[in-house]
């Protein structure tokens, strides 16, 4: 009885996945290879499925098919197993019309079909899905520097080993996407089944061409909200995070982009979609340019492998931020003004020819920033907008600025990341607000110098007084550069 | 306890009425209710919106029609049926929150008390049906979800057809009334009808025309948007 008790306190705290069945490898039925590919992997509601309610029952009768309780009930609450919520508040009842009886469901995950006590979710335990065999996946040509090379070797060895994990620390810029085709590569022609999560769709967007000039005859999709492609069945899976939470044991090779980022960083839901999502047996690849503590103090206590990346690929460092005090500096932000010191440096830049991105922390100030920097005479009423997480232009901005048809974008933190412009200078104004905290000025700092061609670039954080996040970014961003002279 | 709209946690001062009371305690922050427009005001007479006329437009359509005319006594609505409102309905009517209805509870009770305090005494309440096709699919009847709010016993007399079913009625029947609801036995008693949206008016006329045909003395509606 304590025994138990004790087990379900346990399970309750830390999730685990055991109610998952492994699939034992049974001899293909012919017609079930296509549905292997459909639903290996994934817990599934009723309505997901495409087949009609004999096929399905007889795919269950005969073990193809599992259906598992998709509430966990514990003693003093409840476990969502598709998204991991035990948010008491994120459960409610209701007065079920299908069995008609009053019991719980999941309010955290409602958006993708709602889960409840009297539905199972269905899990595939037939036969494997079969892909394509191939001796060499990848066609890409191109030449890794040394530091890359180094973090591609180890990236390799990690995945082909199974069971393992590796922390890839790589500056803003280094090149990660090409550091992982070769261990993909291999991954892929050992029959494994891989996944990328990456927590913005506009990545996923972006590196599903890449991946699949790299990959040619691999079966790659790409799944995001709203995303063509949906049912999940490629060999190669580019997924934002969040479309995590319908795999289960389902990848041999995971990795996982920005595990700092927001939304990973925030919601408890996605690492446990990731767990989840993740083969027992599987290798786990994080990459990151600014870990947080937690896996800091896990790679300085030797408990997670790690591998450095600390020059960009081009060779030249990280341009260094200055920090540019002004006592004035929240009495003009109050009047939408840019601070006088800001215009001072504007006019005096180093490169003029620059684009210029600067930083804000707030919706409004972004937006009223614009006519008054129209009205200073810094730059033509065409040649500057504003973004933010919620504009529905934002993509077209976007473009806009990286084709160099802006001169100037004013933006709120959604552009400090995962983003790339060839020559831009960067300003943060208020640097000491909290919504920049160091993994933010880190990343808005490796904005500047990304192309061989202009790989410097200044990094200007205007503020009226210096907080711990500039002391620690200016820090961290010194100590890769020394790193990166050491190697 | 938690806004059941935006999650943010409500913190409240323990007074004298939610601690004797602790079922008044506040599910919707005041940010959120704050976007909520409770239908005040100037309103048409029949459909319950804002209306500079006493009768508006459309119902000035329904009431010149002979077949439609004086089916409904009239409708009242809780809210307009804004952008939040339309978010809160289909979050909860297709995604399918069912817990959303309570932090409208207040609202919605308060206003039915107030328009029907005499009509209530003797009147029926009838929620809006749905057919056993869309009831499974969603597994609660919205309309229901709100009947249960006013804690007053309601009466399920209505069925709904619709869909496949329906369509194969005869090419007649659905010129002709295209009704889809049907009445399980006569009544002699007037009816509060309720919904969730009162849009242009078409499903709770069918229900009201049908009861009335059945001996019903009046028919009142009530919803929670307009
Ligand atoms: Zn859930
Ligand atoms: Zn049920
Ligand atoms: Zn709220
Ligand atoms: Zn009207």
């Amino acid at each position: 009885m304590v025994e138990k008790l004790f087990t379900s306190i346990q399970s309750f705290l830390s999730p685990t996945y055991d109610w998952l069945p492994t699939s034992d490898d049974k001899p293909p039925l012919h017609e079930s290879l296509d549905y292997a590919k459909h639903f290996a992997g994934k817990l599934l509601l009723r309505q997901e499925i495409p087949l009609d309610d004999q096929t399905l029952h007889s795919l269950l009768s005969n073990q193809n098919f599992v259906s598992i309780d998709a509430i966990e009930q514990h003693l003093w609450g409840h476990r969502c197993r598709r998204c991991g919520n035990k948010q008491k508040h994120l459960f409610a009842d209701i007065p079920c019309a299908r069995c008609s009886h009053t019991h719980v469901y999941c309010r955290k995950c409602i958006e993708m079909g709602r889960i409840m006590q009297c539905e199972p979710l269905y899990y595939w335990i037939g036969s494997k899905p079969i892909w394509l065999q191939q001796d060499n996946p990848c066609e890409w040509q191109g030449e890794l520097t040394h530091y890359q090379q180094h973090a591609s070797d180890e990236i390799t060895n990690t995945m082909m080993k199974g069971n393992s994990e590796l922390l890839v620390w790589a500056v803003c810029g280094a090149g990660k996407t090409e550091m992982l085709f070769h261990g993909i590569s291999e991954s892929l022609k050992h029959s494994k089944r891989v996944c990328l999560a990456t927590p913005r769709a506009d990545v996923v967007r972006e590196l599903r061409p890449r991946f699949q000039k790299a990959f040619p005859e691999t079966e790659i999709e790409a799944l995001y909200g709203g995303s063509e492609q949906k049912q999940g069945k490629g060999q190669l899976i580019i997924a934002t995070t969040h479309q995590l939470l319908r795999f289960a044991h389902a990848f041999d090779v995971m990795v996982i982009d920005e595990i700092d980022a927001f939304p990973f960083h925030a919601d408890a839901s996605l690492p446990f979609a990731a767990g989840r999502a993740a083969k027992p047996d599987a290798s786990t690849i994080y990459l990151t340019a600014t870990p947080r503590k937690k896996h800091r103090k896990q790679v300085q206590s030797k408990k997670l492998s790690a591998v450095f990346v600390p020059v960009r690929f081009h060779g030249h460092p990280l341009p260094l931020p200055i920090l540019h005090m002004c006592f004035s500096l929240k009495k003009s932000l109050s009047q939408f003004q840019a601070p006088p010191a800001f215009l001072k440096w504007y006019n005096s830049r180093v490169n003029p020819n620059r684009q210029l991105l600067i930083f804000v922390p707030m919706i409004e100030l972004a937006e009223k920033l614009v006519g008054h920097l129209v009205d200073q005479q810094l730059v033509a009423k065409e040649k500057i907008t504003s973004v933010h997480a919620s504009d529905s232009d934002r993509e077209e901005k976007v473009i806009k600025f990286r084709e160099n048809k802006l001169t100037l974008l004013i933006t709120t933190t959604i552009l400090e990341r995962g983003v790339t412009f060839p020559s831009v200078d960067v300003v943060v104004l208020d640097a000491g607000h909290d919504v920049f905290d160091e993994a933010a000025l880190v990343q808005i700092a490796g904005r500047a110098g990304r192309s061989p061609n202009d790989p410097t670039g200044e990094v200007i954080f205007f503020h009226d007084g210096k907080t711990d996040a500039m002391v620690e970014a200016i820090a961290s961003i010194k100590q890769m550069n020394k790193r990166g002279r050491k190697l | 306890m938690h806004c059941l709209w935006c999650e943010a946690e409500i913190i409240e001062e323990v007074d004298w009425i939610n601690f004797f009371y602790p079922d008044k305690v506040k599910n919707i922050c005041e940010s959120c209710k704050a976007q909520l427009d409770v239908l005040d005001g100037q309103l048409c007479k029949y459909c319950g919106r804002r209306s500079e006329k006493d009768v508006c437009s459309d119902c000035e359509r329904w009431e010149s029609d002979p077949h439609w005319k004086g089916v409904l006594t009239f409708n009242t609505s809780v809210f307009t049926y804004n952008p939040i409102m339309k978010e809160i309905i289909t979050k909860w009517k297709y995604r399918g929150d069912y817990a959303l209805v309570e932090m409208l509870r207040e609202a919605f009770c308060e206003k039915f008390n107030q328009v029907f305090k005499e009509i209530k005494k003797d009147a029926v309440i009838v929620p809006i049906p749905l057919s056993e096709e869309r009831l499974y699919e969603r597994a609660f009847n919205q309309a229901e979800a709100l009947a249960r709010l006013l804690e007053m016993p309601y009466t399920q007399m209505l069925t709904r057809m619709e869909g496949e079913k329906q369509s194969k009625k005869t090419r007649k029947d659905r010129l002709g009334t295209s009704n889809p609801f049907q009445l399980e036995k006569q009544i002699n008693q007037p009816v509060i009808l309720i919904d969730d949206i009162y849009t242009t008016g078409t499903t709770v006329r069918h229900a009201a025309k049908l009861l009335k045909e059945n001996g019903c003395l009046g028919v009142y509606v009530f919803t929670l948007a307009r």
